[in-house]
């Protein structure tokens, strides 16, 4: 059968995930010691989706979102291996010049901390609508008024008078507005968040994640948010991926991943929340000490800190393997995680 | 802003007596009788006393001190009984010249220093790194008047590309024969100036606002020049305006040097006179002089950085 | 086994040889080199057999060779035997100018900045003051006052390169005060005194050694500058700068006459900078020192 070949862009542009990650390492080697702060990433995030990406830190969940983006400072000496494939492409081996135009239209990112994310010198809706002119070419005029649009979409008030205003003039919230605003102006296929809320206050968290939820739904795009507070992607995303030493331990629908968790190290952390509604008891943190990245040897690295561990958890490679519809799990054996179903 | 001038201007004022306080005093902690000093011995001492009541040195001290400011703020500095000239007319005829030179000198010190200020920062820890704070510190520490003696030769004497004395004629006449002492002032201030561009430059690359910047795609060239460079020269123009004591300094080497009439030179030529008034009118023009550059200087950091007009 | 050694005791030797291997390399270059020049300043009679001061007609601007070997000057004098000798001159009087000032400096600065009060804001207006002229102005009048000569470069010096310490030492103890050791260490009843000069002031002081080592250059700058122009040590004693100032006219022909002497200065100017990077980084202050 000859049917025409369909392109590899068409292909993927119909494909269920926008974004496919295979075996992405990445090491920082310094002058005495390799630290593989990501390793063996491999996960596929489906379009228009909200996935979660939970850790604590250390764990490479910055790393990992940097690592895509290809946004590693140059003097980390990074190295990055494996696969991102993107829209068809794949973006590790893209030259830096094709990288940033996608960074600047649909390969979106959002930081930490709204102080520190804009230029203190610039006007704020000038730095919203910098990437407009750059790369949507659009005058000075149409991109202010845009600009202006987008203020009032990410809920700044009175946008027409705050777009000249300096950054030390906006409290943490509305600074991370405009972060926001300044992330959706080139209209993204793909946003990560990396810690968005952390910076700011408890109040302001809840605003800044469903405004988020909100952009999302509207426009379609698909969403990654990090964070080390499962109580924050439990509420917003459909997937979690669970990263561990800088590997995945476990993905899964959220609401499999709470009912049932398929790796010992998300169980040790739905444990350790407190549940105010269960009477008062004692907080069970997980025992031990996040690994040394720089010394990881073979087999599981959460072995040491795990109650279910047995001798074939150190010498064994680890990989993600299918443990339920739709589940994954690095754990050699899931089985003996207490309340764990197929 | 009108209201930050007054504001300063009012603090000033305190400072302005001391230093007019300092200049006045130039004349009269000399030990001896200045008057009798600057006619060299060969005043009568009839004329000598003319000369005292003349210059009002037999009225007490404090009105001496009224007298002056009175006469400061009218233009007047005295006359100079040595040079035989109105203070202030000898001033006038050497500020134009030292303004000249300053600037020149800023510019082109600043033309040195930034690209080997980025260079350093870019390239930070590395080999260019080390030899550009090496350069530095030895630029640091040659004497200003042996780099113009040594550029003089060179470059006045030698290959004759450019004039060895004097402010010339026309405005190229001034750049061509101002180049050389220029070029030496900005020798001598450059290390500084890089020192600490580089300084800035560090801070701004680590800043997370830079890391946000690449994420939007910026071409790197886009980055620097747009967002680094401009928050790094931020500081440097504080660096510039406290440095101007260095730059004055400098310049009445420099003047000295290369046979330039300005201010220093005319600060030099005026001690070995025992010259005191002109003296004392120049302490007085040197320091407000500073003051004012000072003010500038702040002025323009407002008006680039929105912060600090805030507080 | 290992644990043993960790509790070897170093005899004061090791510890010497240990501080100083940890040393930054620019502190270590910088203080060798800053070493031998010292050590050549002080053992001059001996590294030449020549007199700094004798002038021998037959011997005119002769060019470096093995028997002079930074050549002769216009009057006939071994240059580096004038440049050696020099060496004592501008070493000792910098130094004086540098550490004198710098003792009184950070003490006046320091009392300043912690006691606050009617004593702050008239040291802040004498600061502001100084601050207005630029250094070598002011040297410049009040030398026109006293005259020329070292002995008064060291009281115009003196009477104003405190002020410089006094700026770094109290905006060093403004932020120092607020810290909490010193909050502890009141609250246990300790004098004023002895909390400012006690607790403070070894915390601040770090600063101002490091500044010191510019000040030095500078005032290497400052003292030979003066000399050129006829305001400071004169003819005919070595001093760099004024060999500078003497020789000036013959630099077409005789590059060396001027020449060694500026390297002098710029060999004790670099040797100072080096040291002071090196400090800085030792000292903490400086993550990101030259090498």
């Amino acid at each position: 059968m000859d049917a025409a070949p369909v392109s590899d862009a068409v292909r993927m542009a119909s494909s269920p995930d926008i974004l496919k990650v295979v075996g992405l390492t990445t090491e920082f080697r310094g002058r005495h010691s390799r630290i593989r702060a990501n390793d063996d990433i491999t996960i596929a995030i489906r379009r228009g989706s909200i996935l979660g990406i939970v850790g604590e830190s250390g764990s490479g969940k910055s790393v990992l979102c940097r690592s895509i983006l290809r946004l590693l400072p140059p003097s980390a000496n990074a190295h990055v291996e494996g696969t991102v494939t993107y829209d068809g492409r794949d973006l590790l081996s893209l030259s830096e010049e094709e990288m940033r135009r996608l960074r600047g239209t649909e390969l979106r990112m959002i930081f930490q901390n709204p102080m520190t994310s804009l230029n203190p010198v610039w006007p704020i809706g000038d730095q919203i609508t910098e990437g407009l002119r750059v790369f949507g070419g659009l005058s000075s005029r149409q991109a202010r008024d845009r600009g202006i649009e987008l203020l009032g979409r990410v809920g700044i008030p009175s946008p027409e008078r705050r777009f000249d205003e300096y950054p030390f003039q906006w409290s943490g919230g509305m600074l991370q507005r405009a972060v926001i605003a300044m992330a959706m102006a080139g209209s993204p296929k793909l946003l990560f968040a990396d810690e968005p809320t952390t910076a700011l206050d408890v109040t302001i968290q809840d605003q800044i994640l469903a405004l988020l939820l909100e952009l999302q739904e509207r426009s379609g795009m698909t969403l990654v948010l990090v964070s080390h507070d499962l109580a924050v992607v439990a509420e917003t995303c459909d997937r979690i991926a669970v990263m561990y030493a800088g590997r995945i331990v476990e993905t899964a629908p959220t609401k499999s991943i709470f009912d049932a968790p398929h790796h010992p190290y998300t169980a040790g952390l739905l444990n350790s929340i407190p549940h105010l509604s269960e009477g008062a008891s004692r907080l069970k943190p997980i025992p031990g000490q996040p690994p040394d990245l720089a010394k990881l040897g073979q087999g599981c690295p959460f072995m040491p800190r795990c109650s279910h561990a047995s001798a074939d958890c150190s010498t064994s490679a680890i990989r993600l393997n299918e443990t339920g519809p739709d589940r994954f799990s690095a754990c050699l054996h899931p089985e003996r995680i207490v309340g764990a179903a197929p | 802003m009108l209201q930050f001038i007054a504001g300063r201007l009012a603090q000033m004022i305190p400072v302005l007596f001391g230093v007019s306080l300092i200049a006045f005093l130039s004349v009269h902690l000399v030990p001896g009788d200045p008057i009798q000093i600057m006619t060299l011995g060969r005043a009568t001492p009839e004329t000598i006393a003319a000369m005292h009541a003349e210059y009002g040195l037999d009225q007490p001290l404090w009105q001496q001190y009224l007298t002056f400011i009175g006469n400061a703020l009218q233009g007047d500095l005295g006359r100079s009984i040595v040079q035989k000239t109105d203070v202030a007319k000898l001033i006038g005829d050497g500020i134009g010249v030292s303004l000249y030179l300053l600037a020149y000198s800023a510019v082109l010190s600043v033309l040195i220093a930034v690209p080997l200020a980025m260079w350093a920062a870019a390239r930070r820890d590395s080999a260019p790194d080390h030899v550009v704070r090496l350069a530095s510190m030895v630029g640091l520490a040659m004497p200003p008047f042996w780099i113009g003696l040594l550029l003089m030769v060179v470059f006045g004497l030698t290959l004759r590309w450019f004039p060895i004395r004097g402010f010339g004629e026309g405005f190229f006449g001034h750049l061509h024969h101002m180049f050389l002492p220029a070029l030496t002032m900005a020798l001598f201030l450059a290390p500084i100036l890089i020192q600490s561009l580089r300084s800035s430059i560090l801070d701004v690359l680590e800043a997370d606002y830079i890391e946000v910047a690449r994420s939007k795609g910026l071409s790197p060239r886009r980055i620097m020049f747009k967002h680094i460079l401009r928050n790094a020269a931020i500081p440097v123009i504080t660096v510039l305006a406290v440095n101007i004591g260095w730059l004055l300094s400098g310049a009445v080497i420099v003047e000295t040097v290369f046979t330039i009439h300005g201010l220093g030179s005319q600060l030099v030529r005026s001690v070995g006179f025992r010259d005191y008034f002109t003296v004392q009118g120049l302490a007085l023009v040197f320091s407000v002089l500073v003051m004012l550059v000072n003010l500038a200087a702040d002025l323009a950091y407002m008006a680039i950085d929105r912060r600090v007009a805030r507080a | 086994m290992a644990i043993a050694d960790a509790s070897v005791k170093l005899s004061v030797a090791g510890r010497i040889g240990r501080e100083l291997g940890g040393w930054p390399l620019s502190l270590k270059i910088g203080t060798g080199l800053f070493l031998t020049i010292v050590l050549a300043g002080l053992f001059a009679p001996l590294l030449t057999p020549y007199d700094p001061y004798y002038q021998d007609y037959n011997s005119i601007l002769l060019s470096p060779s093995w028997a002079h070997p930074m050549g002769t000057d216009m009057n006939g004098r071994d240059i580096m035997a004038r440049v050696l000798f020099g060496t004592r001159i501008d070493l000792l009087i910098c130094f004086i100018i540098t550490f004198v000032p710098m003792t009184y400096g950070v003490f006046i600065g320091a009392a300043s900045g912690y006691l606050g009060g009617k004593l702050d804001t008239v040291v802040m207006r004498i600061l502001d003051i100084a601050i207005a002229y630029p250094f070598l102005v002011l040297i410049i009048v009040i030398i026109a006052i006293l005259g020329p000569g070292v002995h008064n470069i060291y009281v115009a010096v003196l009477l104003v390169g405190w002020t410089m310490y006094a700026r770094l030492a109290r905006a060093e103890m403004l932020v120092e005060r607020g810290k909490d050791y010193i909050l502890a260490a009141r609250v246990l009843g300790f004098g004023r005194g002895r909390v400012m000069f006690g607790h403070a002031l070894p915390n601040i002081i770090n600063s101002s050694i490091v500044f010191a080592m510019s000040d030095f250059v500078l005032n290497i700058l400052l003292l030979s500058g003066l000399s050129f122009l006829g305001l400071g040590v004169a003819p005919p004693e070595p001093e760099w700068g004024a060999m500078i100032a003497e020789s000036k006219d013959y630099m077409r022909q005789a590059w060396w006459v001027t020449t060694m002497p500026a390297m002098a200065i710029v060999l004790t100017g670099t040797s100072l900078s080096l040291i002071g990077d090196g400090l800085a980084q030792r000292l903490g202050q400086n993550r990101r020192g030259l090498m």
